[in-house]
């Protein structure tokens, strides 16, 4: 029992990290008032350039005849995937902050694309790489789970916070920073009005536009990271078609769940990392799959349902988000 | 440079246009240092596009602006502060989410981290300084209409503005807390900040400004010292033609009661009581006048009345008479077109004209259709019987529009409350209820609406108006009921109290005892 509970805590872990990743770069760009339903399209953007930023880096290293390096891997798909879903939300922030078009249908468009070339160009290089693309061992050690010496040996705790891939600390430290920048920095402080109400945060000096760009382009890349995570970790390597499927929507829901609070991200990011993998571990006779499939959608609309229910005005999505902004407009 | 200026700002022929539309064409306007300059206009003459010009919201297509002797560019908010000029706007620009002080900080530069006990503590200071009360770290979703507005001036003076633009500061206060600003005013005059407040209540203008500036249809007409003017030359040089101040109030034959309003109880969304034991009657040939800060219950009253909120309890008796047969009903608790149904003539026009009264994308004719397709049989509409309402109307009520085929929507603020107003005086109702009739209407369209109300006063119709300009509804009503936090504070008779008495009256609930006791708390 007490196994099953540790496995399904790592597993939920595992599960959630993507999840968390997607999540903390929706929050940041709701934040500066663009609901950006494209989370899924940068993901999939971001899965598919990490893969091939780390598979182009190792062919490029072994055929001038080197050895790979695994953290030099690791960082090129960081860094593809992060600018891969930078570029998908400077698209966005285009088309909605400077051409003022309609946030949910853009985003949605952003999400149709983001499938099409993630799963386009997966096809691709793996066609090119006779049938199908992977990294080589040395990446995928890489993105294993990591020996903390001392740490990862103590007894229990140590196999259950202390040996997991790099990614789930960086997602962990991401989420803590950005709890930081919204609650104590100045920049967080004006981020938060712009999102609530940019007229008065243009009438009080702040750059809107800039800010808005900013926060909604970086938080794209943070969901391309999530999206790497799915291709480098979810299936270790290998481009496997439609691997995010589902994983960005879930991510927005995620957002609505966290109440719109990086550091109750990290919480419900577990919770709805456990959800997805749950029926591995705990098996219900008689539920069919789908059933649990339900499970995280079923408690974002609880959570929807409890906190409309409430009227929080500060457990609320900011007040601005969805709405473009026009400073003369009459 | 600012000691020596004699002008804070001096704005140069000066033009703005918004598409087709030109907001102010060629102004001119000089603000002396520590002076306090009134700018008068009725709505739609271009007060505010001018001063956002100042602010750095809008950017001049012409013209020169001086600031303290040189000449400036202002391209954003950012660049008027740098000159030391602040702006209150009319609708409050606060994140509702933040405390004062934050709202207060936001957008200065400064530490990377924000330090709210810092903050918190200057912020405090400040407000000490000019006497304001308020508390730093309060969020602005709980503060009443003049504590944000207290946010908005400590803002600027946070600041350090010395040259402070206030856009229609007393449209929401009651006449104390106005009569409170106005000695904040001349303590920052005293303290050498030189201010334009932007206004069209004469009176006011009278009270605190020392010179007077006059814009009419975007231009400027011209300036006046107001120790030697008067409202009649003022309101000529803002209308452009004489006009008779003074609201009629016509005799009438007070009628038989029309409804009857027994302790009416409500709650608002957060379970608290909007309304509370409201009680009152409205009579037949006079016009009930309702006061009160904005939030009162005043709206809540009469959606319940017209069935459009739910109530917890309470009664409200109509009787009135349909098609010569006696009508007498409890409408509470039904829906609008049950009492439509059950014969019972009511009207009511609601403060969000666009919102509840008219289907902004619509035209005339579809607008006023509305009212009455229900009544037609089979499956088709009758557009002819509307349309000709609809051309009636324009002819009768002088509406300035290109056709009944035009989107209401696209009129401005004074016809589309003509269109709404006559539908539903067409219906010929016995109870008429309208809620803030003239707001946003300049001084013409304010008086059509009154003589409208004043006819249909002496038709034998109920009106129930509610109000915010204690002037008006004190010239209009025949009985004023005054509300305070959902509570009927006391029915008067115009006639024989004073403004004060109502003001008081609008922030104490509990009647004459503690109003007297707050007159020797404030003396």
């Amino acid at each position: 029992m007490l196994n099953t509970l540790n496995g399904l805590f790592i597993a939920a872990v595992l599960a959630g990290t993507p999840l968390l990743l997607g999540a903390l770069g929706e929050i940041l760009t709701e934040k500066s008032g663009n609901l950006n339903l494209g989370v899924e399209g940068m993901m999939f953007m971001g899965a598919i350039t990490g893969l091939a930023g780390s598979y182009y880096y190792e062919q490029a290293v072994i055929s001038a005849g080197g050895n790979p390096n695994g953290v030099l891997s690791a960082a090129i798909a960081l860094l593809t995937s992060f600018l891969a879903g930078a570029g998908g939300a400077l698209i966005y922030s285009f088309l909605t902050i400077t051409l003022r078009a309609n946030q949910n249908v853009t985003g949605l468009t952003l999400t149709i694309f983001g499938t099409g070339f993630g799963n386009f160009f997966g096809e691709y290089i793996g066609q090119k790489a006779g049938g199908y693309v992977a990294v080589s061992e040395t990446t995928k050690k890489a993105f294993s789970g990591l020996q903390i010496p001392g740490l990862s040996d103590i007894p229990v705790i140590g196999p259950l916070l202390f040996e997991y891939n790099w990614l789930v600390y960086f997602a962990i430290i991401v989420a803590v920073v950005m709890a930081w920048f919204f609650n104590r920095s100045r920049v967080g402080l004006n981020l938060r009005a712009v999102g609530e109400d940019p007229a008065t945060a243009d009438a009080a000096g702040i750059n809107t536009t800039l800010y808005k760009y900013l926060a909604t382009v970086i938080g794209g890349g943070i969901c391309g990271i999530g999206g790497m995570y799915m291709s480098m970790v979810t299936t270790s390597g290998v481009w496997v078609h439609d691997c995010v499927s589902g994983y960005g929507w879930l991510a927005v829901a995620l957002v609505i769940f966290a109440t719109w609070s990086p550091a109750r991200g990290i919480i419900v990011a577990l919770i709805f990392g456990g959800l997805t993998i749950m029926r591995m571990y705990i098996n219900i006779p008689g539920l069919p799959a789908q059933i649990y499939d339900m499970f995280p959608y079923i408690a974002t609309i609880l959570v929807l349902v409890i906190t409309s229910m409430r009227q929080s005005r500060e457990h609320a999505q900011p007040k601005s988000c969805g709405l473009n902004y026009f400073r003369e407009e009459r | 440079m600012s000691e020596g200026a004699a002008y804070a700002v001096k704005m140069h022929h000066v033009t703005k246009t918004f598409g087709k539309v030109t907001a102010n064409k060629d102004v001119n306007l000089e603000l002396r240092t520590g002076e306090i300059l009134a700018l008068l206009g009725e709505n739609g003459s271009g007060k505010t596009t001018l001063m956002n010009m100042l602010s750095g919201i809008y950017f001049p297509d012409h013209g020169e602006i001086y600031v303290k002797g040189e000449e400036v560019t202002i391209r954003s908010p950012k660049d008027s502060f740098a000159l030391g000029i602040g702006m209150i706007h009319q609708h409050f620009k606060l994140v509702d989410v933040l405390t004062a002080a934050e709202n207060i900080v936001l957008g200065l530069g400064g530490k990377v981290t924000v330090n709210r006990r810092e903050i918190n503590k200057k912020v405090a200071e400040l407000a000490q300084k000019y006497g304001f009360e308020l508390d730093p770290s309060k969020k602005v979703y709980n503060m009443s209409v003049s504590e944000k507005q207290t946010v908005e001036i400590l803002k600027v003076l946070y600041k350090g503005a010395d040259i402070l633009i206030l856009d229609e500061p007393t449209a929401v206060l009651t006449p104390q807390e106005t009569e409170r600003l106005f000695n904040v005013l001349r303590n920052m005059k005293k303290d050498g900040k030189s201010i334009i407040i932007i206004t069209h209540k004469l009176n006011e203008v009278l009270a605190i400004s020392d010179r007077v500036a006059i814009l009419r249809k975007g231009e400027y007409i011209g300036v006046v010292n107001t120790a030697e003017t008067n409202q009649a030359q003022l309101t000529e040089m803002m209308v452009g033609r004489p006009i008779s101040l003074e609201i009629d109030r016509p005799q009438a034959e007070r009628g038989e009661k029309r409804l009857q309003v027994i302790d009416l109880t409500c709650l608002n969304g957060d379970g608290v009581k909007a309304l509370d034991n409201v009680s009152f009657e409205a009579y037949g040939g006079e016009i009930l006048g309702i006061a009160g800060i904005a939030g009162s219950g005043q709206r809540e009253l009469c959606e319940t009345i017209a069935g459009l909120y739910p109530s917890i309890g309470g009664s409200v008796l109509y009787s009135g008479d349909h098609d010569g047969v006696p009508v007498q009903e409890r409408i509470l608790g039904l829906k609008p077109d049950e009492i439509v149904k059950k014969g019972i003539s009511m009207a009511f026009v609601p403060e969000d004209r666009l919102g509840m009264g008219l289907v902004a994308g619509m035209n005339m004719t579809d607008n006023v259709m509305l009212r009455s397709y229900k009544a037609n049989k089979g499956i088709f509409v009758d557009r002819k019987a509307p349309r000709e309402l609809a051309e009636k109307l324009i002819g009768e009520l002088e509406i300035v529009t290109p056709g009944v085929d035009t989107p209401v929507g696209r009129l401005s603020g004074g016809n589309v409350q003509k269109v709404l107003l006559g539908r539903e005086i067409a219906c010929q109702p016995s109870v008429l209820i309208v809620a803030y009739p003239v707001r946003g209407l300049d001084i013409n369209s304010s008086y059509r609406i009154y003589d409208l109300l004043n006819e249909q006063k002496k038709k034998g119709v109920a009106v129930i108006f509610i109000g915010e300009d204690l002037d008006v509804l004190m010239q209009l009503s025949d009985r004023i009921m005054v509300m305070c936090g959902g509570k009927v504070s006391g029915i008067v008779d115009p006639r024989k109290v004073t403004k004060e008495d109502i003001g008081l009256m609008m922030i104490h609930a509990e009647g004459s005892q503690s109003v007297s006791e707050d007159k020797e708390v404030t003396a």
